[in-house]
């Protein structure tokens, strides 16, 4: 294995030149740390620089154009009968799957008896699955999910419709500001072990172009939009 | 890489007067170049942001040495394995064993052109391991036995009622009298077959449309879903990527991120952008224990010093074959490669060597719409007239057109018998074309005429149309 590695770089260095002259490697080498240790933004799209109460709206606009649905509420402790509400009225059973995220399981869930609560990763036999959101990008009404111990993926996917709680306080203009947010929280070179970028339910247009919702992933994505920025 | 064979002038004639054929890929005429170019007009940025791209990757191939020993390293540091890959067997055979070491049996597959490149379901299947495709057009393909026709829409040279017919063959366990001729039906029958598949598959494998040196993650761009069940319920995750794949930072892949599902299905942003690190961390109640990737070179080494290096800045969006007019006319099959449309036709040479595919050079206008829309302003035309004189000066291209293009270089180089010819050929067709201002049959073009007429000369050459007009200027 580590004569195919020798053999690989082997042939980029040469092809590159390397080795020829000491001062242009040296350069090469700071250039590349540079780089690295700077990230660098490029051009940002100016669609998503507004006041912080426009910017929630932009992405609540983006995001319903990518076919997600969207409900606001102020107070986090309407959560619950907000989701139970939206259950019964999508002809969906009042049984859901939620992260084992403090934010979600602290809601007042009692308020609700009709509606079973499990927590945890997702089965097979999950139709709706409920999450946080790390952050909310604006620009194309895209959600960042972080994976971890109170955010299993498999619920991000599995079942039928996933509902996610965003809070407004999370929404950035530009994907550049929610990698900053993520660099503040794991560490300068740190990721979780998944970062999922979603935007709207599944779809494909592998037949014919037609555009269809609900291929592998959820057929429904639900969002969930507490308080107002700022 | 295997070519998967045949003559492209015989594909390309049996395309052309296939009705199923021609019927899918009107498809592809309307609906992908306006869908871009909505998207394209809707973001001022999106010009300089394909300067950006571009320059990205010319830096990261300038410093692709670093970059890549970088991305070993976090890769490494985050629990996961690099394996380096000179050749498609080093590929298969890196990827074979870590199956065996699973105790593999099913392996589920996310879309992946370098799966295609280094052929693996057929290697898969050999050692006793079933492969299952789980996009919906690859799906469709591996169960027709065939390759992808676009490097983004798979089965885009089908329509549903053949695929249909295919469900129903395949799917023998489901009532026949079922509803199945729309595509929401087929959509959701796929969906629920491969459910099951998706839970009973020991390792997953998917490509990356970037790889991130800074964090050693690899990105996957996808739609359906299907990319993340395929690298999140198994225990193993394989990525398979080639070295160009590499970028500096994560902004960096944000950059080109805005360029590219604009450019290939006219997207703001795909629905699902995925970004892996490693394999499962500790309090994690899901995720793969295990994630590898195997770094594939194939030919990208030699193409990196030399001007076809400017083509490994592609990412393989599918812009340039959704606006060819020769992929439109004869679709992704007919070139007889992995990589179909101008960006195969630059490509496969480069991996088979021009002897193995001298033709498909030629399957171009030089229209320049291919270049017009390349995210990463690939200049896909002049890499094609490249190729052609490699192929010229190696003498693969046949008797017959050397002796017309030297017969024309020889002329072409003494400006007086230029003139002279010219103006004869001129007159002499304008004469003969007097009566319908056409001509259906010429002496040496029969090739040309058998199916098109050539619109006769108006009697005098361009040089002497021009020379009248500077004199009457003046």
């Amino acid at each position: 294995m580590s004569g195919n590695r020798e053999r690989v770089l082997g042939a980029v260095r040469r092809a590159l030149g390397r080795g020829g002259n000491a001062d242009t490697d040296a350069a090469a080498t700071r250039a590349v740390a540079e780089r690295l240790a700077g990230h660098r933004r490029g051009p940002i799209p100016a669609r998503s620089r507004l006041d912080p109460a426009a910017q929630v709206d932009l992405f609540e606009t983006m995001a319903r154009e990518q076919a997600a649905t969207i409900a606001r509420v102020t107070d986090p402790n309407a959560i619950p009968a907000t989701i139970a509400g939206y259950l019964k009225t999508s002809n969906l059973p009042p049984q859901i799957r939620m992260a084992p995220d403090e934010n979600l399981t602290d809601l007042p869930w009692a308020g609700q008896p009709m509606l079973e609560v499990a927590t945890g990763r997702a089965a097979a036999e999950d139709r709706v699955s409920l999450t946080g959101a790390f952050a909310g990008i604006a620009e194309t009404g895209t959600l960042m999910l972080l994976s971890g111990p109170t955010h299993p993926t498999t619920l991000n996917f599995l079942p039928d419709v996933h509902i996610v709680v965003l809070r407004a306080d999370d929404v950035v203009g530009p994907y550049e500001d929610a990698w900053e947010r993520v660099r503040a929280k794991y560490g300068a070179e740190g990721l979780p072990r998944t970062v999922n970028f979603v935007t709207g339910p599944s779809r494909t247009a592998d037949i014919e172009q037609t555009i269809q919702l609900g291929a592998h992933g959820p057929r429904r994505l639900h969002i969930i939009l507490v308080g107002e920025k700022g | 890489m295997t070519s998967l064979g045949g003559d492209f002038s015989e594909n390309a004639r049996a395309a052309v007067t296939d009705p199923q054929l021609q019927r899918a890929m009107a498809h592809v005429k309307t609906g992908f170049i306006g869908k871009r170019a909505k998207a394209a007009a809707r973001l001022p940025e999106f010009e300089v942001l394909r300067d950006a791209s571009r320059d990205i990757k010319d830096h990261t191939l300038a410093h692709l040495d670093l970059y890549l020993e970088r991305f070993e390293t976090q890769v490494t540091v985050n629990g996961g394995h690099v394996h380096w890959c000179a050749t498609p067997a080093e590929a298969r055979a890196a990827i074979l064993d870590i199956c065996r070491q699973a105790g593999a049996r099913t392996v589920t597959k996310g879309k992946s052109m370098i799966g295609e490149e280094i052929d693996i379901n057929a290697h898969l299947e050999a050692a006793g391991i079933v492969p299952v495709e789980t996009d919906l057009g690859e799906y469709i393909v591996q169960m027709r036995h065939e390759r992808p026709s676009h490097i983004i829409a798979p089965a885009v040279h089908l329509t549903k009622d053949t695929i249909e017919a295919d469900f129903r063959a395949h799917h023998r366990d489901l009532p026949a009298d079922r509803q199945l001729s729309e595509v929401p039906q087929l959509v959701d029958e796929a969906r629920q077959i491969l459910r099951q598949r998706f839970l009973d598959a020991d390792v997953g494998i998917t490509g990356a449309n970037f790889l991130v040196a800074e964090t050693g993650s690899s990105i996957i761009v996808t739609n359906e879903g299907n990319g993340d069940l395929t690298q999140t319920l198994p225990r193993v995750h394989i990525v398979i990527a080639s070295l160009e794949k590499v970028v500096p930072t994560l902004e960096d892949a944000t950059t080109i991120l805005r360029v590219l599902a604009r450019s290939a299905t006219g997207q703001e942003f795909s629905t699902y952008t995925t970004v892996s690190t490693g394999p499962r961390r500790p309090g994690d109640v899901d995720g793969p224990e295990a994630y590898h990737v195997v770094l594939l070179d194939n030919g990208r080494t030699d193409l990196l010093d030399g001007p076809f290096r400017e083509v490994l800045r592609c990412i393989r969006c599918g812009a340039c074959m959704n606006h060819c007019p020769v992929y439109h006319a004869i679709g992704g099959h007919a070139y007889g490669s992995v990589y179909p449309g101008p960006i195969g036709a630059v490509l496969t040479p480069a991996l088979l060597g021009i002897e193995a595919a001298a033709d498909l050079p030629e399957a171009s206008t030089f229209c320049g719409r291919c270049e017009s829309v390349c995210p990463m302003r690939i200049p896909l035309p002049n890499l094609l007239r490249h190729w052609r004189e490699r192929a010229f000066a190696k003498k693969v291209t046949p008797g017959s057109v050397r002796a017309g293009i030297g017969a024309w270089a020889f002329v072409a180089r003494r400006p007086a018998l230029y003139a002279l010819a010219t103006g004869v050929a001129a007159r002499a067709l304008a004469w003969l074309g007097r009566r319908r201002g056409r001509l259906s049959r010429l002496p040496l073009a029969g090739g040309w005429t058998r199916f098109r007429d050539l619109p006769a000369p108006q009697g005098r050459t361009f040089r002497e149309q021009w020379a009248a007009q500077k004199s009457a200027r003046r």
